[in-house]
Formats: C-alpha cells, sequence, structure tokens
C-alpha cells in the first residue's frame, strides 16, 4: 500500500476504468438519469459517463439536480441509493429447484458479478464496514451478501461540497475516508488547475494504481485537498450530538414525545429503503402453477411494514410512533448494544428522501431536549 | 383416475371489464391456467357454461343495481371461494363518486326516459354484501398478483399480498422519488403496494389506484401537496379517484374539499 500520494489527471481516471474492466470487474459509477433527474449508480465505461458539471441541492423532502458550470466529475453531494443496494440487491434468489422423480433437484446459483465502485463517498464507506459487521461477523456469513462483498472493490472519493442534509462529521465518518478503499482520491478544481489526489488503501488498490501511473503528488497540492476535505467538516448542512445518545434514547421509550414525532410519519418505509445501513428482509416462497418449480427469494423489507412484526393476533407494532420509535432507536441506540458500533453514518438520505421531510437530527435533538428537561424536574 | 380440475367461475357487476380481461391477458400462462382450471363460466372467455358449485369465483365490479343485489347472493351461495376484483368490487369504484349526491338527479339530467333505470342510491363494495374470502385490489387489478392468488389456490396456500405501501416496489425496482426528485405531487405514501410502481417508473404520480396502505396518514401526504403548492380542491379530488369510497381516502378528500 502505498503512503505517497500521486496525482491523476481525468485521463488517468479513463485509464484506471479500463484497468479495473480488464480485470473482471463492472464498472460502476455515479450517472445523470436526465428523465429521472437524479444523480444514480450504474454502470460507466469511461469519465464521460459520470455526472461532468452536475450537482446536485439536498434538504428535507426535497433534491434537486443543478448545472454546476464547471467540469467537476465529482461536484454532487450524494446518489440516491448506496453501494448496498448492490450488496444486498433489493430481491435476491436465495435457492431454487425442481421436483424430479425422486424427490427435487436444487438448481446451481450464478456467480454474481464483481463490481468496482468509482465514487463512493467515505459514509458510504463506513456503511459498508457495518454491513460486514452484520453479514461476515458475529461468527455467520450471509452468502447472499459474502459473494458480492468478496469480489467488490472502491474507488472513494473524498467530500469537499458537503449537501444540505448531510452530517457525517457528527458521527465520525466523514468527509475524508481514513479506509475501507482500494484507491481513495480528492478531486481538485482550481481554474484550468484539474487534479485527483489517489492514495492505495490495499494490495489490490496499489496494484490498479501502479498500473495507472500518475505523478508523485507535490506538497502544495497535497495540502491543498487536504485542506478542503478538512473545510468541508464544518460545511455540514446538518449536525448531529451523539455525546450520550445511546442513554438518552433508551430512557425515552415511554416519553409522549414519539409520538408528536411520528404525527407526521407516512410510515411509507422510504427512510428505510434508501439508509445504508438498514438490512432487513423477508423471505418469500413462490411455485409455478402445478408446483414442479419452486424458489426463495429474500426482498427488502422494513420495520414500518405491519407484517415485519406480525405474530399471531396482530403486529407488534401497531402504531405510526412505535415503527419510527423502533427505527430510530434501532440506528442511534439499541445498534450499539447489538453491533458496538451506531448504526447512523450520517449520509442524510432518511432525511432527503423522506416525502414530508422527517429529520433525524432535528428529533435526537427535540428528544436530547425533552429527556435533560425532564432530568431537571 | 383422473383428478377432477378446480371449477372456476367469473362474474360482472357495474365495471368496466378491465379486471376481467386481466386473466385473459396471461397471455404465456393462460394455457398453463387453462390446464390446471376449468373455465366453467366466464362470459367473457367462453359461451359455454358449466353449472356450479364452483370451486374459485372472481368477481368484478361494483354492487349498484337492485338486481346485482340478488344476484351476488346467489353467486356467493355457488361458490367455495370467492374473490373480489378490482377497485369497483373492493371499494366500489369510481361510480362510487355518486354516493355523496343525488342520483336521481344524476338520471334525470343523463337518461331521456329515467323511469327505465333502476339503479340503487349508492355503488358498493362486494364485501358489504356477501362475505368475501379475498380482494385483489387495483385500477385494473395486477395481471402479477392475479397469477400469484391462481397459485396458491391451486397449492393450497396464502397468497403473497403485500398491504404496504407503493414506495417500497418504487425503492425496490429503484424509481427515484418523483415528489422529492422533480415536485411530482405522488399518492404512493398512502396507497398500497402491488402494482409494481407502474406509475412513478414513468415519471408520474400515484394515482392510488390501489387504494389505500394498511396504515395511511392521508392528512401528512395531503399536507406535503399543498406545500409543494396543490390546492385543496387537487388534494381532495386525488383521493375522490377510483378509491373514492374506500374509508380513509373517503374522508381524506371530503376534509380537503372543506378546506
Amino acid at each position: 500500500m502505498s503512503t505517497t500520494p500521486l496525482l491523476l489527471t481525468r485521463a488517468d481516471l479513463d485509464r484506471m476504468i479500463e484497468i479495473l474492466s480488464e480485470r473482471g470487474y463492472h464498472v460502476v459509477g455515479p450517472t445523470v438519469r436526465k428523465q429521472e433527474h437524479i444523480i444514480s449508480y450504474g454502470e460507466i465505461s469511461s469519465t464521460d459517463d459520470l455526472p461532468i458539471g452536475i450537482g446536485d441541492e439536498q434538504e428535507a423532502a426535497r433534491y434537486r439536480l443543478v448545472e454546476r458550470g464547471d467540469g467537476r466529475l465529482f461536484g454532487y453531494v450524494l446518489t440516491d441509493t448506496s453501494p448496498i443496494s448492490f450488496l444486498l440487491p433489493s430481491e435476491a434468489v436465495v435457492w431454487s429447484g425442481k421436483k424430479s422423480d425422486n424427490g427435487f433437484e436444487t438448481a446451481e446459483m450464478a456467480a454474481p458479478p464483481r463490481l468496482a465502485f468509482i465514487g463512493t463517498r467515505p459514509c458510504e464507506l463506513a456503511a459498508v464496514a457495518i454491513q460486514d459487521k452484520v453479514f461476515l461477523g458475529n461468527g455467520h456469513q450471509d452468502p447472499t451478501y459474502a459473494q458480492r462483498r468478496a469480489g467488490t472493490f472502491f474507488v472513494s472519493v473524498d467530500c469537499t461540497e458537503p449537501g444540505g442534509t448531510c452530517f457525517c462529521d457528527s458521527m465520525g465518518t466523514g468527509p475524508g475516508a481514513d479506509g475501507g478503499f482500494d484507491i481513495g482520491l480528492i478531486e481538485v478544481l482550481e481554474g484550468d488547475d484539474h487534479y485527483f489526489v489517489a492514495r492505495s488503501g490495499s494490495d489490490e488498490g496499489a496494484a490498479v494504481l501502479s498500473e495507472v501511473g500518475g505523478t508523485p503528488a507535490d506538497d502544495g497540492r497535497v495540502a491543498k485537498a487536504a485542506a478542503m476535505v478538512e473545510a468541508a467538516a464544518g460545511e455540514m448542512g446538518r449536525t448531529l450530538d451523539t455525546e450520550g445518545l445511546k442513554e438518552i434514547l433508551a430512557g425515552s421509550l415511554d416519553d409522549p414525545i414519539w409520538k408528536e414525532l411520528a404525527g407526521k410519519c407516512l410510515t411509507c418505509a422510504n427512510c428505510t429503503m434508501v439508509c445504508p445501513t438498514c438490512f432487513c428482509a423477508a423471505v418469500e416462497n413462490r411455485t409455478n402453477l402445478d408446483a414442479t418449480e419452486a424458489e426463495r427469494v429474500r426482498r427488502w423489507d422494513s420495520c414500518f411494514n405491519f407484517e415485519f412484526s406480525y405474530i399471531h393476533g396482530g403486529p407488534l407494532r401497531p402504531s405510526a410512533a412505535a415503527r419510527y420509535r423502533q427505527w430510530m432507536t434501532h440506528k442511534l441506540s439499541s445498534w450499539v448494544d447489538q453491533f458496538g458500533m451506531l448504526g447512523c453514518v450520517g449520509c442524510g438520505r432518511c432525511i432527503t428522501w423522506c416525502p414530508v421531510g422527517i429529520d433525524i437530527t432535528a428529533n435526537a435533538a427535540a428528544i436530547r431536549a425533552r429527556m435533560e428537561e425532564k432530568a431537571h424536574v | 383416475m383422473a383428478e377432477r380440475l378446480p371449477k372456476l367461475a367469473v362474474h360482472k357487476f357495474a365495471s368496466c371489464d378491465g379486471c376481467q380481461l386481466t386473466l385473459l391477458d396471461c397471455e404465456d400462462e393462460l394455457l398453463a391456467v387453462a390446464g390446471a382450471i376449468q373455465i366453467a363460466n366466464f362470459a367473457e372467455a367462453s359461451r359455454e357454461i358449466i353449472e356450479g358449485p364452483y370451486d374459485l369465483t372472481l368477481v368484478e365490479g361494483s354492487v349498484s343495481t337492485p338486481h346485482d343485489l340478488e344476484r351476488i347472493k346467489e353467486i356467493r351461495e355457488e361458490s367455495k371461494v370467492l374473490i373480489a376484483i378490482g377497485a369497483c368490487a373492493t371499494a366500489g369504484g369510481i361510480q362510487a363518486l355518486r354516493n355523496a349526491r343525488d342520483v336521481e338527479e344524476f338520471t334525470r339530467y343523463v337518461y331521456a326516459t329515467p323511469d327505465y333505470i333502476d339503479t340503487l342510491a349508492e355503488s358498493t363494495p362486494i364485501s358489504d354484501h356477501v362475505k368475501v374470502d379475498l380482494e385483489l385490489r387495483g385500477c385494473p387489478i395486477s395481471k402479477a398478483q392475479l397469477l400469484e392468488t391462481v397459485v396458491a389456490f391451486l397449492n393450497g396456500r396464502n397468497p403473497i399480498l403485500p398491504t404496504y405501501s407503493v414506495c417500497m416496489e418504487c425503492k425496490r425496482r429503484g424509481n427515484p422519488c418523483v415528489m422529492i426528485a422533480q415536485g411530482v405531487p405522488c399518492l404512493g405514501p398512502v396507497t398500497q403496494a402491488g402494482c409494481g410502481a407502474i406509475c412513478p417508473a414513468y415519471n408520474r404520480g400515484c394515482y392510488g389506484c390501489f387504494g389505500p396502505m394498511e396504515s395511511p396518514n392521508t392528512t401528512a401526504l395531503g399536507d406535503q401537496w399543498m406545500e409543494m403548492g396543490v390546492d385543496s380542491r387537487t388534494v381532495s379530488d386525488a383521493f375522490h379517484f377510483f378509491n373514492n369510497y374506500a374509508d380513509a381516502f373517503r374522508k381524506a378528500g371530503d376534509m380537503y374539499a372543506d378546506r
């Protein structure tokens, strides 16, 4: 792993995409889906496919593409979905079989493609680290995740222009990446000077980088890039005070504030669908008409759905307040008991993509204020 | 010994036929369905009618005439399993808009000889009149849900018919939210899944044709629409559409009409 940063040009990035492709990766990066007015991860074949000069404005329940008027390749904040939606696909066949003369035969499962992500944000790397713990840690390996994760290559790009719903600085997951990447980039554009400061984070990353070439980065440019990332920490659209939050939330479960906070909740499950640390799935069994073929499918599920907690007699969490509380306290409190870390990376997707703009940072602050007020009575 | 195939009947009440045509629209699967089930009474498919009782009966349309009232009871009596299909059969349909108006006045305006018209004051779902074993939502119903229901019926298991929001299906198929990314009003968050999120996939807001989801917060969504610049009359009209007589949408539509 190289410690000397390299300086790459856009042409070098094109070479990197080619090399990754030659090495058998499907290269995935941010692309503009014009019809849907969104920057989303999709397959790319060169830097021409990246959102050149296109940015995004994100606020609670609002996302808009904007023309930046410059040539930055990674001048947007964050895609709508994270790399997790590739590592944990929305629908995955986990088993399939056919009836045979003496029982049934199990079908061979095709190996998933190896993916190389270009433009992964530091908060997304942090989410991958969380999912690694969930699906690969605890002495149990989930095959659906493990198969996809094993072949994944990450080219991260640090954030220099955080968005309106970002709060990674509060969660300690950004705006710069400390690790988790194979190649880490910082993009700088000053006048005509457009460059990427690159470092490797794995053996394979180092191998790819040495094949790409580039030039050793001068101290001035390295310092400039680092300063931009450092400054970004102070430009977060949101903040979340995590000090003692686990205990505060754990002590708030019976407080009526949950009913107030969830008054606007649509229980539509959008927050859980876009959250890069949400991992819940339902398993469904399907057959053909005469039941000679069957498959077991794992599909994204959500704690906001009735069926998620359905037991004999009804769902365990019938009210919106109970379901919202379950989700939020899991992310910011009980996750610590379960996995030894917080379950939120501060990407802000749940705020941007909530149709009514429910804000986890505002609600965490409101609960903190309520519990502190109670303690002083 | 040859196994007797289950007998299927399909009946129509006040409706447009679109839901029962979904069965004929099964194209690739139709022959397999026809091989697994005896289509015994289905006027759209065959003139031949085999007498009941029937193992599986699909009922399309709402109850809107005195004759309908008698007919649905007879159908129930000769059906082991009765499934109501579509927004008309499950919520009274678009024609239930008359429920809050004076039907006699309508008939005077529309028909040259209103005396010939023998209609009920209200258009109501099948479940208001007889026991319904299962409901398939939609205007029209989803082909995939119909097939899933038939497959489940043939194999003696419960069909998988989610009651959560359309948003689940949008996100699963990778649709970015049209409300948030484009400012397009959408009923998806309060509407039951099952269509596969067709409209948002084509950059249109959900029309709510699958009716209210399991826990619809219609006020939160209606207020959000108004914040986006939609007037209360339009919010009301959106709820008072295909599923206007479904409880949650009826109340929400009434509330925004009065604002």
